[in-house]
């Protein structure tokens, strides 16, 4: 078959809870996963697994998890690779499994996030989270990312006269979806007056502007649409568009540094590989890893215009039944910022959504949908169009 | 870190209880007079909006340590016990600030107290529940009827490091109790029980000069975790209720810990405000769930029932239940009061704070 003609559906999602999971090690949360996919397919044993993490080498000192955790999947005798890109890991992965099953080499092939944040503490765990920077002209100098996008922040909101109350509506939208996600690592609505009061972590970033760092593991099995069997239990969900884009990684090497556009580039990219344009999507699950990625974001995928995103929060755009629904589980704000496990959870979200299993965070008649995964600020950005199939 | 599940029988054997009864028969505190308040390490330091953790805490001056201040209050339970110091068999001293890493605390303490030669003595650590191990000790030797008397002593200089979490609450204090036979204490002790674990929420490695800890670890699997267990267990193998009790001390790191445990376990505000001293003079480590407990002792009336329950990180809970006699009316007055040392209040400024405690390094 040629590859062209091979449509690739998401037919298993798995996700553990996220967290500060003290009582869980890696390869706990990356098989509970697993196992909770393999199930949730009727099945399917993936004969290529894809591992997307970022810490696990430095934070528990374990490497080459794509033997590991295939291993305590039961697996063993598979294709299985660790693959890492920051905090877009998980959605690399996504995009590994969705190339081996399109090349038409592999029938079967699962992408599994996995993240253990919390086997590390403290400034041991800023260190290992500045490694997504450049080593020697960033994080040497003491920047993190979250510093970073701070200083972002504070170029875009002088550049754009915005109210920095105005930032409120992101991790309002998130949190008040989160609610409604039993995975979520903040099950709890926020209100505005409680985003004013919180601390400042990162000025002009407070508490609630920046996704707290958890454990948590996701997993999704893709196959060849004419491999699923009859009687298949679940709506079925095909990845129409998919792509992954780099940028310069350091931010000084950039034109323009308040503009994504490596994300911009991946989802033109996958847009035109699914034949939409952005505006149709149901709901967009974007990385909002900080508001200045949340913003940032919506202007590259050309939601709006340039130093003009900030407004789309300042309505009811971004909720559950606006017209443009994100972080509809809660988002990396609430659901929780799983690292390398986060671009997975996006994936199962988006699958929860399409075939309309998403419970109290249901984005009403959801067809079509969008994810996007950032490394970093967008040194990396995946994007994957994900749509709802009724006819099989 | 399983429930396991025990029948009323079995549950009843978890219980401590000596052969013979036993009891407190003197108490004392120690809280030294410079106060260092949480807004003072907020302005060296800043950063932290979010509210501080207690309002000021006791520091220990230039000549104070472990010792002198066990010493101090030592002395103090003496003179409520009314006993010849000659009388107490052992001398036992739970800090996690013992001057010297080898030679005991517990020797100068006994000297200095005229305790000495007849006695057993030495030195505690389990966190901040050495002095609470060294009372369940003290008790199993009076009740096993090896001695007539054993003091037990939780101090501490609580260490934190300059900019950490901990140097807004890490402080100096105590208490000692002199253990006895129950006919003559002042309170009664009906049982005891401990529940440890393996949990490493908080450590100093030999040779290290500051604590670490696991953040937020310390918390919920830590903290509530043991105290939880430790209290749950011994109410219902005692057969008590929240209610049967009129005072209620658990460890006090903070002011917010303590207020939580208490209301998840079903204690009122008012069981707990007498013990808690955490807001007015931070943690005192080892000594912080013993000198609540002395604060409840200045004012208790015979026939109150107490529950103390310690927590020392590493990790583990130690439970009390206490009733108190009629010999206490006579003794409160004795020696100075709890309050009376909180009282004595000489606020510093943090540059006076790093030279008490020793943080400048002049070479």
């Amino acid at each position: 078959m040629d590859h062209k003609e091979i449509e690739v559906v998401i037919i298993g999602i798995g996700q553990t809870a996220v967290g500060e999971l003290w009582d869980l090690s890696l390869r706990d949360l990356a098989v509970q996963a697993v196992q909770a996919a393999r199930k949730d397919s009727g099945g399917f044993k993936p004969n290529a697994v894809y591992v997307g993490n970022y810490l696990a080498a430095s934070g528990s000192r374990q490497a080459n998890l794509g033997a590991l955790i295939t291993e305590y999947a039961g697996l063993i005798g598979t294709e299985g690779v660790t693959v890492e890109a920051a905090d877009a890991s998980g959605g690399a992965a996504v995009r590994m499994a969705y190339t081996a099953v399109k090349s038409g080499m592999i029938d079967c092939a699962m992408a599994v996030g996995v993240e253990k944040y919390t086997d590390v503490l403290g400034s041991e765990n800023d260190a290992l989270i500045a490694q997504m920077l450049d080593a020697d002209y960033e994080a040497t100098e003491g920047l993190t990312p979250a510093a970073q996008a701070a200083l972002l922040m504070n170029r875009y909101i002088y550049e754009n006269q915005v109210p920095r109350e105005a930032l409120a509506g992101f991790p309002l939208v998130a949190h008040a979806n989160g609610a409604n996600n039993p995975f979520a690592m903040y099950k709890k609505a926020i209100s505005r007056d409680v985003y004013l009061r919180a601390g400042m972590q990162y000025p002009p970033l407070n508490l609630f502007d920046v996704a707290p760092y958890a454990d948590g593991a996701a997993a999704v099995i893709m196959t060849r649409k004419d491999l699923v069997p009859p009687g298949y239990p679940h709506a079925l969900v095909k990845v129409s568009g998919s792509s992954l884009i780099v940028d310069r990684l350091a931010l000084h090497d950039r034109e323009d540094p308040l503009f994504f556009s490596a994300a911009g580039l991946s989802v033109q990219k996958a847009c035109d590989q699914a034949g939409i344009q952005p505006s149709d999507v149901d709901f967009f699950e974007y990385a909002d890893i900080t508001s200045l990625h949340a913003i940032l974001s919506l202007e590259a995928a050309g939601f709006s215009k340039r130093g003009e995103g900030w407004r789309l929060a300042t309505d009811s755009t971004l909720t559950i039944t606006g017209s443009l629904p994100v972080a509809t589980m809660g988002g990396y704000k609430a659901r929780g910022h799983a690292l390398g496990a986060s671009g997975v959870y996006q994936a199962v979200e988006a699958v929860l959504q399409l075939r309309h299993q998403a419970g109290l965070c249901q984005v009403p008649n959801a067809k079509l949908g969008m994810i996007q995964c950032l490394g970093g600020l967008a040194g990396t950005a995946v994007t994957h169009i994900l749509e709802r199939v009724d006819d099989y | 870190m399983t429930d396991h599940q025990h029948s009323a029988e079995d549950l009843e054997k978890l219980l401590l209880k000596p052969a013979k009864p036993v009891g407190i028969v003197g108490y004392g505190a120690y809280v030294p007079r410079y106060r260092l308040p949480a807004k003072e390490v907020a302005r060296i330091w800043g950063g932290n909006d979010e509210g501080l953790p207690i309002k000021e805490k006791a520091v220990a001056g230039l000549d104070e340590d472990v010792i002198t201040m066990s010493i101090e209050a030592a002395r103090n339970a003496l003179k409520r016990a009314c006993i010849n110091p000659l009388d107490l068999r052992a001398v036992w001293v739970g800090s996690e600030s013992h001057p010297y890493a080898v030679k005991p605390s517990s020797t100068i303490v006994a000297e200095a107290i005229n305790a000495s030669p007849n006695i057993q003595a030495g030195d505690w650590e389990f966190a901040c529940k050495a002095g609470s191990e060294a009372m369940v000790a003290a008790i199993a030797m009076v009740g096993a009827g090896m001695g007539e008397y054993a003091l037990a002593i939780g101090m501490d200089t609580a260490q934190g490091k300059p900019g950490d979490a901990l140097e807004y609450t890490a402080s100096s204090g105590g208490a000692a109790f002199i253990l006895g036979p129950a006919q003559v204490s002042l309170a009664t002790i009906e049982a005891t029980y401990s529940y440890v674990t393996d949990t490493p929420d908080f450590w100093r490695r030999a040779h290290a000069v500051y604590p670490e800890h696991g953040q937020r670890f310390t918390g919920e699997p830590a903290y509530f975790q043991h105290i939880t267990s430790a209290a749950t267990t011994i109410m219902k193998a005692a057969g008590y209720k929240p209610q049967d009790f009129k005072y209620a001390i658990f460890h006090q790191p903070n002011t917010k810990f303590p207020q939580r445990v208490a209301k998840e376990l079903g204690f009122s505000p008012e069981q707990i405000s007498t013990g808690l001293l955490s807001p007015v003079i931070g943690n005192t480590y080892a000594g912080a769930a013993l000198i609540g407990l002395t604060a409840v002792l200045d004012i208790a009336e015979p026939g109150d029932k107490i529950l103390m329950t310690s927590y020392g990180s590493g990790a583990g809970s130690d439970a009390f239940i206490i009733n108190v006699q009629p010999p206490i009316l006579d003794r409160q007055a004795k020696a100075l009061k709890t309050q009376d040392y909180i009282a004595r209040r000489t606020e510093i400024d943090y540059a006076t704070y790093v030279r008490y405690r020793g943080e400048i390094t002049i070479r």
